[in-house]
């Protein structure tokens, strides 16, 4: 469609770094100091990393990595917990394909599958109800990671499986949100930032008027940008720009999926299958009412009640994932960083998944 | 696990539409855009439609940018912060 090409035009994109640049100077002239920005969503960690902005703008804007990668903020007992899953009898277990190669602190699913385990990637968790509807005398498991994006699917998921009366299926639930976790990052004080660029598909969920409590509580902006070059540049723009004019607001640059309710039937099917709990977080610990877990109506729908799995204090490495995830240091602090670990022996989450810092890192950023 | 590009619906049939996402078709559930209509563009997840793109509002978002470049109207304007 010819609009959106338009965010990724040449020309257009030469100009708003421009644009940035030039606005990120009249702040610097202003206050002493560069502008801090966190994109909060994986997505957003790897577009500004592959497109070079990043890169281009760091010595005009700090970019941070936040909380936004699913796989990465996923703690490693609940890692350890779901290879475990794959070694329970008579069980098929379906996953988004970014688990495979996370490691636990014995295993990963790769080498679990490689050892004869029914170990499944599929697309969607659709599809996990169709192989259970397939396979009736087994137990199909789905691991159901992911922010507000994902979990709606997971939602409709049980739905279908309940519809069809499947009782051999089940998800893992490990899902996260981001309101818990941004007011426990804010309140920790641990990272100053100048304002969030938003996540762009968590947003079409939840919409605009989700991210309200920022500006009003904690007193910071954000934009809710997309992913192609010049909608990233337009929101890390207008960001600055609040600053200069001493304003704080919640700025929804990216209304043309993104509304002010969000996706209404989305909310409610959330609402109808799910309840808030407490979540672990890598690097952050237990977080009360960070994620959603299946309501007690459906707990036969619900793989943790299902199935007793139990597993010890996982193995300590020198990963930094948890400081990755948290916004305090970059890859290149991590000693681990392109020595022992690399994508293709990877000793942390934020290596594997597609949304990790360290992958986005590696890929476009290493030793600039 | 996001994905970005905006897929055409080339068909409708109940809660699932056939989508064309830069020259390949693939099916995808409707169940969360009731609204879709043949030619739409909706923004995929995990096979699922998540949302309707509203292509008017992405001109206009173009067009409010490329202001805010030429240091013309709207309320991001370069030149405002030199007065
Ligand atoms: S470089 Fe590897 S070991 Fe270091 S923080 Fe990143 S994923 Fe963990």
């Amino acid at each position: 469609m010819a609009n959106m090409d338009l965010f990724s035009e040449p020309t257009l994109t030469r100009d708003s770094v421009e644009a940035v640049i030039d606005l990120a100077k009249r702040f610097k002239e202003e206050k002493g100091r560069i502008p801090v920005f966190m994109e909060v969503c994986g997505s957003h960690t790897m577009a500004l990393a592959k497109t070079g902005i990043k890169t281009r703008l760091k010595d005009y804007v700090q970019l941070i990595a936040g909380p936004g990668c699913p796989v990465c903020v996923t703690d490693q007992k609940s890692i350890d917990a779901m290879i475990q899953l794959s070694e329970e009898p008579n069980t098929i277990l379906c996953t988004f394909g970014d688990m495979m190669r996370v490691p636990g602190s014995k295993s990963t699913l790769m080498k679990a599958k490689t050892g004869g385990k029914d170990i499944r990637v599929v697309y969607s968790p659709l599809d996990s109800v169709k192989i259970a509807e397939k396979n009736p005398d087994k137990e199909v498991i789905f691991l159901g990671i992911g922010f507000e994006t994902t979990i709606p699917i997971l939602a409709l998921a049980v739905r279908e499986a309940s519809s069809k009366e499947l009782k051999n299926y089940s998800i893992w639930m490990t899902t996260k949100l981001v309101e818990p976790v941004l007011r426990a990052l804010l309140s920790s004080g641990e990272v100053k930032l100048d304002g969030f660029l938003l996540p762009g598909h968590v947003s079409v969920v939840l919409g605009k008027q989700n991210y309200r409590y920022l500006a009003e509580e904690f007193n910071i902006s954000g934009a809710i940008t997309g992913f192609e070059p010049v909608q990233l540049l337009s929101g890390i723009y207008k960001l600055i720009h609040l600053q200069l004019e001493k304003k704080v607001e919640i700025i929804n640059d990216y209304t043309y999926v993104v509304s002010d309710k969000g996706n209404v039937v989305a909310q409610s099917l959330i609402e109808e299958y799910l309840e808030a709990d407490d979540e672990a977080w890598r690097g952050i610990g237990t977080i009360p009412k960070s994620g959603l877990v299946l309501k007690e109506e459906y707990s036969q729908h619900d793989a943790k009640k299902k199935f007793n799995i139990s597993i010890g204090e996982p193995r300590v490495t020198k990963c930094r994932c948890g400081e990755i995830v948290r916004g305090l240091i970059t890859p290149e602090e991590c000693v681990l960083f392109n020595k022992g670990c690399t994508p293709a022996h990877p000793i942390g989450p934020c290596m594997v998944s597609t949304e990790g810092t360290c992958s986005a890192h590696y890929q476009f950023m290493r030793g600039e | 696990m996001c994905l970005g590009v905006p897929a055409k619906v080339i068909e409708i049939e109940g809660q699932r539409a056939l989508v064309d996402v830069m020259g390949s078709r693939m099916y995808v559930g409707t169940f969360f855009v009731p609204e879709v209509k043949i030619d739409d563009y909706v923004l995929l997840h995990a096979g699922q439609a998540m949302t309707v793109v509203n292509e008017e509002y992405a001109k206009e978002s173009i067009e409010e940018w490329r202001n805010v470049l030429d240091g013309k109207h709207g309320p991001f304007f370069r030149t405002d912060l030199n007065s």
